[in-house]
């Protein structure tokens, strides 16, 4: 089953990085990831989940990439974590190598990409919303095929999940 | 021993001359503030370009103000990482080709290392020590034994101190660079007035994170809904250094206390805050330990940190050859293993 389009909303952070992990447990290998919402939103605790559900060693916590711009970690295949908080034009990131990356084995999310929107190629883009408290809002859009069919699993995993508790 | 040292792993271009690993002859920073401020934070020409421009002009300038030839340079020093691999090679390629023109002995030097080794350049500690890195990118305890002896004992699992600052700093509408913004608003403002979480402050671990106090200083401000006023802002600036200000004393004098280390270094750009400073200094007064502080101009990231770890390895003989590459993740208590 594929999906284009997908909202949930998780009740607290702890929620949030589970549904990361769900989704770092289904990703394959080549995928661009895209994470937006505003300062606080919990991009970077989806991202924890997702190094989670990688198999990302707990010794190379997955942290806010704002002043690094890019962190690296090993998990089943390599994690390239992107933070464009501080970039002003698509030049910018061409100097990072971003190119290289996002079409290498790895699994590439880059927060903040609503700083670059229309820019980025990406299978998949995730919209994080604050309710207010530690209520989150996550809108999902398939961008191509390979997105759709980790969508559709993505829901099936978590309506099970969601079942069970 | 005459070293040269040069940085280029995130924003900054530095270059110093650095006598017997002593000595600061030289320290020159190709400072972006200025860029920075014009863009509010953003960083408008990043990275790799930027330093290619800048790298010799600022290796020039070391020389010049170090009022020393290349020809009397004895060993280079380079950054190999972290960072950004791109912005890494410009200093590693240029300090390569250097060293190999010049036929002299190159060493490899981690990022974080030189900050936590600055204070040997003014006033050294004696080994061991604890050392607790905070910057924008990176907020580390580590156990230190020796140059090249460096065990984590706990580091931050979300945000970096110092960008929690400046993501703080720009939420209040102050400008660039946030964290010293903030800690000359909090002076004006009651540290009591506003409760922010204190994360992990009760965990026995010695981890950190700070997102939450940041997205608590968000909800904050979004809840207000009349016009913040400047006593108001002073406030907000003022609970949220004091939150920051808590969790970084206690948990790294905690840290000290269990590993039996009576001297502490607080090294990296949010060592400049001065909030953070005397706060260290009254609690360390009272447990009886001593803590050591680099000057500001070796907080930020700068070239002159590099020499203390640089002249220790080229006097041991621990040069790196001209297949040295640079390493984007590069844990300190990986250092002299990969």
């Amino acid at each position: 089953m594929t999906l284009q389009a997908w909202e949930t909303t998780t009740c607290s952070a702890t929620e949030t990085r589970e549904l990361g992990r769900i989704f770092g447990r289904l990703a394959e290998a080549g995928l661009v990831v895209l994470l937006s919402g505003q300062l606080g939103a919990g991009k970077t605790c989806f991202a924890q989940g997702v190094g989670d559900g990688l198999g990302v060693a707990p010794s190379s916590p997955v942290t806010s990439p704002s002043y690094t711009l890019l962190n690296i970690h090993q998990g089943r295949f390599p994690l390239y974590h992107f933070d464009l908080y501080r970039l002003a034009q698509v030049d910018d990131l061409a100097d990072l190598g971003y190119d290289e990356y996002a079409e290498g084995e790895g699994l590439t999310l880059v927060e903040w990409a609503d700083r670059m929107s229309g820019s980025l190629i990406s299978s998949l883009e995730v919209a994080i919303e604050s309710l207010g408290g530690d209520r989150r809002r996550l809108h999902f859009t398939a961008r191509d095929d390979r997105g759709g069919e980790l969508l559709g699993q993505l829901v099936r995993k978590w309506t099970a999940v969601d079942i069970s508790s | 021993m005459l070293t040269l040292c040069i940085e280029s792993s995130c924003d900054e271009t530095a270059a110093a001359v650095i006598r017997d690993g002593r000595n600061i002859l030289s320290n020159i920073v190709a400072s972006q503030v200025d860029v920075h401020a014009r863009y509010g934070g953003v960083v408008p020409e990043l990275a790799s370009r930027k330093h290619v421009e800048a790298v010799s002009v600022v290796i020039n300038a070391a020389l010049e103000e170090a009022g020393v030839s290349l020809s009397e340079i004895e060993g280079i020093g380079v950054t190999r990482g972290p960072g950004l691999i791109g912005a890494l090679l410009v200093g590693i390629s240029t300090a390569k080709a250097m060293a190999w023109a010049l036929d002299i002995p190159l060493v490899a030097v981690h990022h974080m290392e030189g900050h936590i080794l600055a204070p040997f350049l003014e006033d050294p500690p004696e080994f061991p020590f604890l050392a607790l890195a905070v910057s924008g990118g990176h907020t580390h305890l580590y156990r230190v034994d020796g140059i090249g002896h460096y065990r984590i004992i706990g580091q931050t699992l979300d945000d970096a101190a110092g960008e929690a600052y400046d993501k703080v700093a720009k939420l209040l509408g102050l400008g660039y660079p946030g964290g010293a913004l903030i800690d000359k608003l909090a002076g004006q403002g009651r540290p009591d007035a506003i409760v922010f979480p204190r994360p992990m402050l009760h965990r026995p671990n010695f981890d950190f994170s700070f997102s939450g106090i940041k997205t608590a200083a968000l909800q904050y401000v979004e809840k207000v809904d009349k016009e913040i006023d400047d006593q108001h802002r002073a406030d907000i600036a003022a609970s949220f250094q004091e939150a920051m200000v808590e969790v970084l004393t206690l948990k790294t004098l905690r840290a000290a206390t269990q590993e039996g280390l009576e001297r502490i270094v607080v090294a990296g750009g949010v060592a400049c805050n001065s909030g953070l400073r005397r706060r260290f200094q009254e609690l360390a007064g009272k447990q009886g330990g001593r803590i050591y502080f680099p000057s500001p101009s070796l907080c930020g990231d700068n070239a002159a940190m590099l020499g203390v770890p640089a002249n220790y390895y080229l006097e041991h003989g621990q040069h790196a050859d001209t297949k040295l590459n640079a390493i984007s993740s590069w844990p300190l208590d990986m250092v002299g293993v990969i």
